[in-house]
């Protein structure tokens, strides 16, 4: 690259910088205070865009920019008041699942208000064109976001140091109680709080128009580039943030300047991952203050009721005598993901260790069965039983790196590794078909009929919960339940708590594996979309729905989740914000999962 | 199946008219409505124009035709789920739709495995009739390779040395590339190509993407890009003056799907394959294009033609074979000829891909709204590879 156009590329990366920091420092100030995991954040961004988009048509570009990052603020506003407000104390990650159901309903919503087509907002007027810079053409608009980003930060930065509300911020986001104690009015701090976080977001997708159109899909997409961006800088931290966004613009710009485009897929993944390898807390973070209250206090968990998944055993075995065919096929996706949900639980559960990226075991245990019988030419009950050693081993390597984290770092890195997992699947056309992954992996003949391969799921599932709760139940479950709830106590009694989570990840990966496994032979086929974000947070969805301090719970929340997928896909027009609809309706009414 | 088979063998020794009272024809539809709402929404109004046109005139075998339609949530693993349940509890005779290429891909290996036909509507991937190809399934539109195929002309004619492409990251993507530079270097030896970029699917970095370029210094670009990445692409080229230097061909561009969204700041002078609705005027063209704007009070997009066409195409068939035995249908399929909306297409023997064609031009602005200019049908038969070729990939 010449001088020239290293100094381009480095604008380049400025003003990706700047767009990024604008989403992200909404999202930290939200997690900083409320500890709210904001899936939303997204969807606000996606909203600020629509909103923009139409009503630029009408008050022009310059006017709608405010405007539309009011109305999002004003959404904001009713969603804090409504519903995030009932659920605080609810436990954690619970908000999360709330959060994911305003995902689904905000789209749906939007399609159903602005339709399908994609909508190129205007150019700026008055930068609507481009400056010469060393010999090259950079857009005007550019350089206003490159000034916007810093203006913002001081902004933040001012509001936060040098006023008398910001100084109640800063006390709730080290120790909300004690705030509290001393007379913060928690509520309506989290109220402004949350207001002023979409008003970035909104402000964020708004200014965003002119060099990027509205679509339905930018939700999930800016989600994910936002908790990259605050979870490097360090949770809660504005300059973390800061400096998170400029690196991640700049390591951007760089990959596509230097030509490895293809790098792209998952680079700002790498980068969170080197970085939490070597910053726990993020590069500005520091250790989280643990938060009191009832969300927080784990219950023991009640001895496993082996009666009932017996009792549960016979009435699944007896359904093919009387149920039609499609309910076997159902059925089946029910049981595999009832281990999935279940090997995410030990995790979660019992280990205390969130992890949202659970789809990279499920898939590479699919991956691997596919691949040694197409492949290496393996018989089919080999590979299905090899399949899950792999996903074992995987979750080990994984999770050595993340038992050194706790809490939202940790769950972020799981996610990192997946992601890295997904990319590597994506790309490795001549081992894994690429994007369109591996074709024909069919059952040996014997188990090809429905039926069969029915019975084989369920034995293996329901066996394979049977041995999960046996383990949560012994010695091993209880010396990871004392690492969870008292980390220096069970170390101080002689458990090695990391090496108990250590063992937790690899249990957790090889049944997550044997779902897996089971899932591609009853598929036929396999392809990225085993390993992806959806899929992590399907299985997040089902463990939450369920109850995370429940033993069933996670059974059950796969099987709801599923059937709800399964039967309002095919009458209801936006089944989406159906499905987040009674989410909503159950996080309200049964706070700690619906089975408990 | 088996079962199902034999019923219907029972019904047509029984009596020839079983039929004129039977129940209707179940024709299992599925595609991912709400992921790829742009495309799909023209095509469910495509395959539901043509039902009723087809149940107007009587049905097919006597029997109205019914269409099960089904969101097959985007995913492989959902949608053969949602394939099953087309399959076993609503008993459909043929299964049509899909868009994504991996989850077609699934599903064309489900059809395969359950013995039921699969018309394979949007996927444009060569392997679903190619390497992944089956008896089984058939598929109505032009692929990634043909399309590129039918682009490589006037590539060639521009005369450019210096070549740079940029295509979304994933096989569709990738087998664009890699056609394109295997049929230009044939088409015009001594090409170089300078750069390749493959920007993640509607994540692209346009900025940095178009400066990369730049520095590049390319005489021409080929670009598979669409959608979102599409119009970024445009914005942030014109804005940095790539596109005063180097002349740009792109896959699909001129579909209105993709090419509406640009209004103004439509590139002119582009070669692009695309679908001018229009200027079509041929009698079979207006007569859809009438219908079509008549029903939905809305012009119809390249999506209306795919899905128009694709419910036709079974339709034929199972009047061809007369019977709804998969093996008959196949029989009947192979070797059909129809009409379309695009003119008379023939369903290839020898790998299941139907002829239609696509609409070769240039892009230019009218009255702040983009068009093609310069157009031809490129008929989908002229641009295939070798049959033996073809051979050799099926693995048959």
């Amino acid at each position: 690259m010449s001088g020239s156009a290293v100094l381009l590329q480095f604008l380049n990366g400025l003003a990706g910088a700047s767009s990024l920091f604008l989403v992200a420092a909404g999202l930290s100030l939200i997690f900083g205070v409320s500890r709210i995991v904001n899936f939303a954040h997204g969807s606000l961004y996606m909203l600020g865009m629509y909103l923009a988009v139409s009503l630029s048509g009408t008050l022009g570009f310059w006017l709608s920019v405010p405007l539309a990052a009011a109305l999002v603020a004003a959404a904001g506003l009713v969603i804090e008041t409504t519903l995030l407000r009932r659920i605080y104390k609810a436990p954690e990650l619970l908000q999360l699942l709330a959060t994911f159901a305003l995902v689904l309903i905000i789209r749906d919503a939007a399609l159903w208000a602005w339709g399908p087509e994609d909508r190129l907002g205007p150019r700026a007027p008055g930068l609507a064109g481009a400056v010469a810079i060393a010999g090259r053409q950079f857009p005007q608009y550019d350089l206003l976001l490159i000034c916007l980003g810093p203006a913002v930060f001081i902004a933040l930065y001012l509001l936060l140091s040098r006023t008398r509300w910001g100084t109640r911020v800063r006390a709730a986001s080290q120790d909300r109680e004690m705030a509290a104690a001393l007379g913060v009015n928690e509520r309506r701090l989290f109220t402004a709080v949350f207001a002023l976080g979409a008003l970035l977001a909104g402000f964020g997708g708004a200014s965003a128009i002119p060099r990027e159109p509205a679509s339905l899909q930018i939700d999930l997409a800016v989600m994910s580039d936002a908790f990259v961006v605050v979870v490097v800088g360090g949770l809660g931290s504005i300059p973390g943030a800061f400096l998170a966004a400029l690196l991640i613009g700049e390591v951007k710009a760089f990959c596509i300047g230097l030509g490895y485009s293809e790098l792209t897929l998952a680079i700002e993944f790498i980068v969170m991952a080197v970085v939490l390898v070597f910053r726990p807390w993020g590069l500005l973070g520091r250790p989280l203050a643990e938060t009191r209250g009832p969300g927080t206090l784990q219950p023991p968990l009640p001895a496993p009721s082996f009666l009932l998944l017996g009792g549960l055993a016979v009435l699944l075995a007896i359904v093919p005598v009387f149920a039609g065919p499609y309910t076997i096929v159902l059925l089946t996706d029910i049981l595999v993901f009832a281990l999935f949900a279940a090997s995410l639980h030990l995790l979660m559960g019992p280990g205390g260790m969130p992890s949202f990226g659970h789809a990279a075991y499920f898939g590479l245990g699919a991956y691997t069965a596919g691949l040694l019988l197409l492949r290496a030419h393996l018989p089919m009950e080999l590979s299905l039983a090899l399949a899950p050693l792999a996903a074992a081993l995987g979750a080990l390597v994984f999770g050595w790196f993340c038992v050194q984290l706790s809490g939202v770092y940790l769950a972020m890195l799981t996610l990192a590794f997946a992601q890295i997992a997904w990319s590597v699947a994506f790309q490795w056309d001549r081992l894994t078909g690429g994007s369109n992954g591996l074709i024909g992996v069919w059952p040996a003949p014997w188990l090809s009929s429905k039926q069969a391969y029915y019975y084989l799921t369920l034995v293996l599932c329901l066996g394979a919960v049977a041995l999960l709760w046996r383990l949560i139940d012994s010695p091993f479950g209880y010396a990871l339940r004392a690492g969870r709830d008292s980390p220096l106590r069970a170390a101080a009694i002689g458990i090695d708590v990391r090496a108990q989570q250590w063992a937790a990840f690899g249990i957790a990966g090889l049944f997550a594996g044997v779902a897996g496994a089971l899932y591609a032979f009853s598929k036929g086929s396999i392809s990225p979309e085993t390993l992806s974000v959806p899929r992590s947070v399907d299985g997040l969805v089902m463990v939450l729905l369920g109850g995370v301090q429940t033993l069933s719970g996670p059974l059950w929340g796969a099987a709801l989740f599923t059937w709800l997928e399964d039967s309002l896909s095919r009458g209801v027009e936006y089944w989406r914000a159906a499905i987040g609809a009674v989410i909503l309706v159950l996080v309200i009414a049964f706070p700690r999962g619906i089975f408990k | 199946m088996s079962c199902k088979v034999l019923i219907y063998c029972l019904f047509i020794a029984v009596s020839s008219d079983a039929f004129g009272q039977g129940q209707s024809i179940k024709i299992g539809e599925l595609n991912s409505y709400k992921v790829f709402p742009a495309f799909l929404e023209p095509y469910r109004k495509g395959w539901q124009l043509a039902l009723e046109e087809i149940n107007r005139s009587g049905g097919v075998l006597g029997r109205q035709v019914e269409v099960v339609s089904r969101d097959d949530g985007g995913t492989p693993g959902d949608a053969v789920r949602v394939a099953e349940e087309l399959i076993s509890r609503e008993k459909a005779d043929v299964l049509m739709g899909t868009f994504a290429s991996n989850v077609g891909l699934a599903v064309a290996n489900l059809a395969n495995q359950r013995k039921i036909l699969f018309l394979a509507a949007e996927p444009l991937t060569d392997k679903i009739v190619w390497e992944n190809g089956n008896r089984y399934t058939f598929r109505l539109r032009p692929s990634t390779y043909m399309q590129v195929a039918m682009l490589v002309p006037e590539a060639a004619r521009l005369n450019k040395k210096r070549w740079a492409i940029v295509v979304p990251n994933y096989e569709y993507g990738q087998s664009a590339a890699a056609s394109f530079r295997k049929l230009l270097t044939r088409a015009q030896p001594g090409v170089e190509f300078v750069a390749e970029q493959a920007p993640p699917l509607g994540r692209i970095d346009a900025g940095a993407v178009v400066q990369a370029l730049l520095e590049a210094r390319p005489e021409a670009i080929f670009s598979a890009l669409f959608a979102v990445d599409l119009q970024k692409f445009v914005r942030e080229g014109s804005t940095r003056g790539l596109f005063k230097s180097a002349a740009v061909v792109n896959l699909l561009g001129g579909e209105p799907e993709y090419l509406d969204p640009l209004k103004d700041e439509t590139p002119e002078g582009w070669w692009v394959t695309g679908y001018p609705w229009r200027e079509i005027n041929t009698p079979e063209h207006r007569k859809f294009r009438d219908a079509y704007q008549k029903r939905w009070n809305d012009y119809p997009r390249l999506g209306s033609v795919v899905g128009y066409c694709a419910l036709y195409a079974v339709a034929n068939g199972i009047r061809k074979a007369g019977s709804l035995e998969a093996d008959k249908l196949i029989a009947a399929l192979e070797g059909l000829q129809m009409e379309t909306p695009f003119g008379g297409i023939l369903w290839r023997p020898l790998d299941h891909q139907s002829t239609m064609g696509a609409y070769v031009g240039q892009l230019a602005k009218q009255g702040g709204q983009g068009v093609m200019i310069n157009w031809h049908y490129a008929d989908g038969a002229k641009h295939q590879p070798s049959d033996q070729e073809v051979r050799a990939l099926r693995k048959e």
